[in-house]
């Protein structure tokens, strides 16, 4: 016997299954959403109240190498949020770049109980788990890096797709990734000779491949292991003006391909150069409507602090000189880089308020949600701790147009946010903050309240301040246990890993053992993380090849 | 097990691969230990300072005692429990020779009794680490250098005597993708107060005047000529680990404070120096790593005065006068876990002997277990978060 818990009188939003605000009963069995159970050993009483699935965050850096070199290099940042110790509650900091254990804590409050991890070197994917593993309550995967990967740039160059077939497989094996992820394919690799790349058509130096290549291998490589989300792409050129040209080349690129587009707000920028800085969200919004391959998060900027870090080297490189703030780079041997540089939006700023405003744009002039994601790429637009915020933004007209006469004025004349009158219903809300991710992720257990699904479910006090509302959940549940109850956190659990087994292509060849032992600096059988040093993990099966 | 089993067993040769060397941040992890009826009979790939580590890890085992006196390890426990819950403002140090569990026992701990918890970066590295958190660096992995770097400038460190593989595996004569032909791809610059050994394996040496530390900055600066990177040459044993779980879980990497239930980073203030030269704190832990023997002797000074408690494997200058010795299983030899290279790489650490001692780890547990029965009137009611909250 399990434990058993019956939610009653909830207006239920999860529009996975098609229900819209229908008074509805959930019942919990053994962590997991059941049709119905006899008689439950609790029951909550939701009336008045508004249930959802627990959030799932598509794209967040909350663990890695990268994130806690970030954490060390800016002890400034963590006098603004100091969590105390109580019984079972571990103590930490957060704000931009939390402790893991705040982490845990504080996309628990905010309702969120699964999040992707969105960038791992493979040789620091060892460090990331343990990171996650003291990142507690949530469900949590991560992405591995592999755009600038020089083991698969040689495939290319020798045009030996199966060996990167199998070298992909074989990576997501045994590190226990989720994903493929795509960081400004071949420039990381180009910033380790203080180089970037200019479009899709530049070679790479030595390798002789282009971004193009990179991108269309890794799309169908990613089609043809069956893995559960499109590959997850940060597109070359991010942050710099007229990128959206690379970004719409991008897209049609790969036609024919599924593509996830992560915080395309920082690729739809117009302009020859930072003078001429300008919106191009409709151009952006527009292809996306049409081509329905492509799913997406927003990276929305929140005004204040924020720490951008990303494998994006050559990028950080830049802001490095722009901002002129501090900098801390790492290039990883073989795999990748890495850059982190804090960094501060301001309404004021032309430039800043210009990206709040076609976070915006785009939110609002993409039409369907379900291909939507919010994201504020934590911490790179801003903290997660803001999405509240951003819900008010987009579910409320009069909030955006208050905001709109505190922000430079020139976002009135040169973006068309001004003109735009959507306000997302709950319904949408509950579909970007918890149904689309899930769906694109292809977790068939999260993000929705069918029988079947993990019971991730938060319960919301209504309230016409959106901010308000989604600010303070009521309860969260995470696998049927309530862990906050009238906003306080009652428990800590363990999350669980959740890791996608890749179908069986071959093994590697067996000289790849002695390359890897030239190339690298540590032993081959070293190298993958048997699955037992992750206590708590949840497999999921690669589908058909398509 | 019965008897004819063990005998049979008992000539026989295993060789492990692929063994992590606990010793230095290099963190070797080609090495072959040979073990013959439980014991190290030999160790393939690894310099002298490694082969030692392990051939000679059962020199100088510690022994439990309490106050001089020979004691049980559970007495022990229970003794180092009642010193913590009872002092008032404790420290916790060390932590360096250990793995990645029982770091994060410790940090569970300090946080338990509201402790100072810091370890060697903080009488070491803390000046190029808080020159990281003032103007940020330039690195890379090792890898990188082994691949790419065809200037190496050693600045004020020798490898050649404290991490003695580094030249080979990577930065002298390692071969990787851009650097086939080793050494003869690399012009190798060492710059130093003094000549060492490393200036050796040097094409050119350059003598600078003590106290001029701004290779962290200029590295930054180079970049506007060429790639250039900065990698601290860092490292005795697991100390890279120790920060960087401290900074995940509490946001820094040493001097940490947790007297007010949450942490609190102030170097000059909660590093190890300062409260021992304040004569702040009121009890002492070290877990792997010898405090006494390094340190000035005002601070050994005010140590002794205190209820002082040595966890580690050997005997040391700390063992000799704390109040309670604690011995264990060598981490990275006689157990598991993980260590951290100087780039920030971890590295599994295997267990290739047995030992009689519990892990580092398994005594933080059961001391933390005590400790927080104890604080909870050992009855199991949860502790009044009244201290946390002030
Ligand atoms: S260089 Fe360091 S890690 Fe390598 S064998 Fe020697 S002591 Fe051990
Ligand atoms: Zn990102």
């Amino acid at each position: 016997m399990g434990s058993s818990l019956k939610i009653v009188g909830g207006e239920v939003y999860d529009p996975a299954n098609g229900i819209n605000g229908a008074v509805k009963e959930i019942y919990v069995q053994d962590g997991k959403i059941v049709e119905a159970c006899r008689e439950p050993s609790g029951v909550i009483d939701a009336t008045n109240l508004v249930v959802m699935p627990g959030g799932v965050d598509i794209h967040t850096h909350i663990a890695s190498s990268a994130v806690n070199a970030a954490r060390g290099f800016r002890p400034e940042d963590h006098r603004h949020g100091l969590i105390a110790k109580k019984p079972g509650i571990r103590s930490g900091v957060g704000f931009t770049v939390p402790s893991t254990f705040a982490t845990g804590y504080l996309y628990t409050k905010m309702g969120y109980t699964t999040v992707m991890e969105a960038a791992n070197a493979p040789i620091g994917v060892r460090h990331t788990h343990e990171e996650l593993i003291d990142t507690p309550i949530l469900d949590k995967g991560l992405y591995i890096l592999m755009g600038n990967n020089e083991f698969i740039l040689k495939y290319l160059k020798a045009g030996e797709m199966e060996k990167v077939k199998r070298y992909v497989a074989w990576l997501i094996r045994s590190l226990k990734g989720y994903g493929i992820k795509l960081v400004n394919p071949g420039g990381v690799e180009q910033w380790k000779y203080g180089k970037d790349v200019e479009g899709l058509d530049d070679k790479v130096y030595y390798f002789d491949v282009t971004p193009r290549q990179i991108l269309k291998a890794l799309a169908w490589t990613n089609e043809s292991l069956g893995l559960p989300h499109p590959i997850h792409l940060h597109a070359n050129r991010l942050g710099i003006p007229n990128n959206y040209l690379t970004t719409l080349e991008t897209m049609h690129a790969l036609e024919g391909f599924r593509l996830h587009m992560a915080h395309i707000q920082f690729h739809s920028y117009g302009g020859e150069n930072w003078g001429g800085f300008c919106s191009k969200a409709a151009e952006v919004a527009e292809y996306i409507n049409t081509h329905p391959h492509i799913t997406t998060d927003i990276g929305q900027v929140v005004f204040g602090d924020a720490t951008t870090i990303t494998a994006d080297g050559p990028w950080q490189y830049r802001l490095y000189k722009l901002s002129k703030n501090k900098w801390y780079n790492q290039d990883v041997e073989v795999e990748t880089g890495c850059g982190i540089v804090p960094y501060v939006y301001r309404e004021k700023n032309y430039v800043n308020a210009i990206q709040w405003a076609i976070g915006l744009e785009l939110f609002l002039l993409i039409q369907d949600p379900w291909r939507v994601s919010l994201s504020t790429d934590h911490p790179n637009g801003g903290a997660f701790i803001f999405y509240p915020w951003v819900i008010k933004l987009l579910m409320d007209k009069e909030f955006r147009s208050e905001m709109l006469k505190r922000v430079h004025k020139r976002v009135l004349s040169d973006t068309t946010l001004p003109n735009l009158d959507r306000e997302y219903t709950l319904s949408e809300i509950a579909i970007i903050t918890r149904a689309g991710p899930a769906r694109a992720l292809g977790l068939t257990r999260k993000g929705h309240l069918g029988v079947g699904a993990d019971a991730d479910i938060t319960i919301y006090l209504k309230d016409s301040d959106r901010e308000q509302m989604f600010e303070h959940p009521i309860y969260v549940l995470k696998d049927g246990v309530v862990v906050l109850r009238e906003g306080e956190l009652v428990g800590s659990r363990d999350g669980k890993l959740l890791f996608v087994v890749p179908p069986d292509v071959g093994e590697m060849d067996p000289e790849f053992k002695t390359e890897f032992e030239n190339f690298y600096t540590i032993e081959y059988e070293n190298f993958p993380i048997d699955a037992e040093d992750i206590p708590n993990r949840e497999a999921i099966p690669a589908g058909a090849s398509r | 097990m019965a008897e004819g089993v063990a005998v049979k067993e008992a000539k026989e040769l295993t060789v492990v691969k692929g063994v992590t060397c606990p010793f230095c941040g290099v963190t070797c992890d080609d090495l072959e230990v040979h073990v013959v009826d439980g014991k190290i009979k030999d160790v393939k790939n690894a310099c002298v300072l490694g082969k030692d580590t392990f051939m000679h890890h059962l020199e100088g085992w510690a022994t439990p005692r309490i106050k001089g006196k020979p004691a049980t390890i559970d007495e022990c426990i229970e003794a180092a429990a009642e010193i913590l819950a009872k002092a008032k403002y404790p420290l916790i140090y060390g932590l360096d020779s250990t793995e990645l569990n029982a770091q994060r026992k410790a940090i569970e701990l300090a946080e338990l009794i509201g402790a100072n918890i810091d370890h060697t970066s903080s009488v070491c590295h803390a000046p190029s680490l808080q020159a990281v958190q003032t103007v940020g660096i330039s690195s890379c992995t090792v890898g990188e250098v082994k691949n790419r770097a065809d200037l190496i400038i050693f600045w004020g460190c020798n490898p050649a005597e404290a991490h003695p593989r580094h030249p080979s595996r990577y930065s002298v004569t390692a071969k990787g993708l851009f650097t086939p032909k080793g050494k003869k791809d690399r012009m190798v610059i060492n710059v130093d107060v003094r000549p060492t050994p490393t200036t050796r394996m040097a094409d050119a040496f350059i003598q600078v005047k003590p106290n001029s530390d701004y290779e962290v900055f200029s590295a930054l600066e180079l970049n506007r000529f060429t790639k250039f990177q900065c990698a601290p040459m860092r490292g005795h044993g697991n100390v890279v680990g120790m920060a960087q779980v401290l900074t995940w879980q509490t946001g820094y990497p040493f001097a940490v404070n947790m007297s007010r239930g949450y942490p609190r980073f102030n170097p000059g203030e909660y590093s190890v120096a300062d409260l021992l030269a304040h004569r702040e704190v009121d009890a002492a832990l070290i877990v792997a790593g010898d405090a006494i023997g390094n340190f000035p002797a005002k601070m050994a000074e005010h140590l002794q005065s205190i209820p002082l408690i040595a966890i580690d494997p050997k005997e040391s200058g700390t063992t000799k006068v704390a109040t309670v010795v604690i011995p264990t299983a060598q981490a990275g030899i006689a157990a598991g876990g993980m260590a951290y290279r100087m780039d920030h790489i971890p590295l599994v650490m295997k267990k290739v002997v047995d030992s009689p001692y519990p892990s580092d780890r398994e005594v933080l547990e059961r001391i933390l277990a005590k400790v927080s029965s104890m604080k909870n009137g050992g009855n199991g009611a949860p502790s009044p978060a009244s201290k946390g909250r002030g």
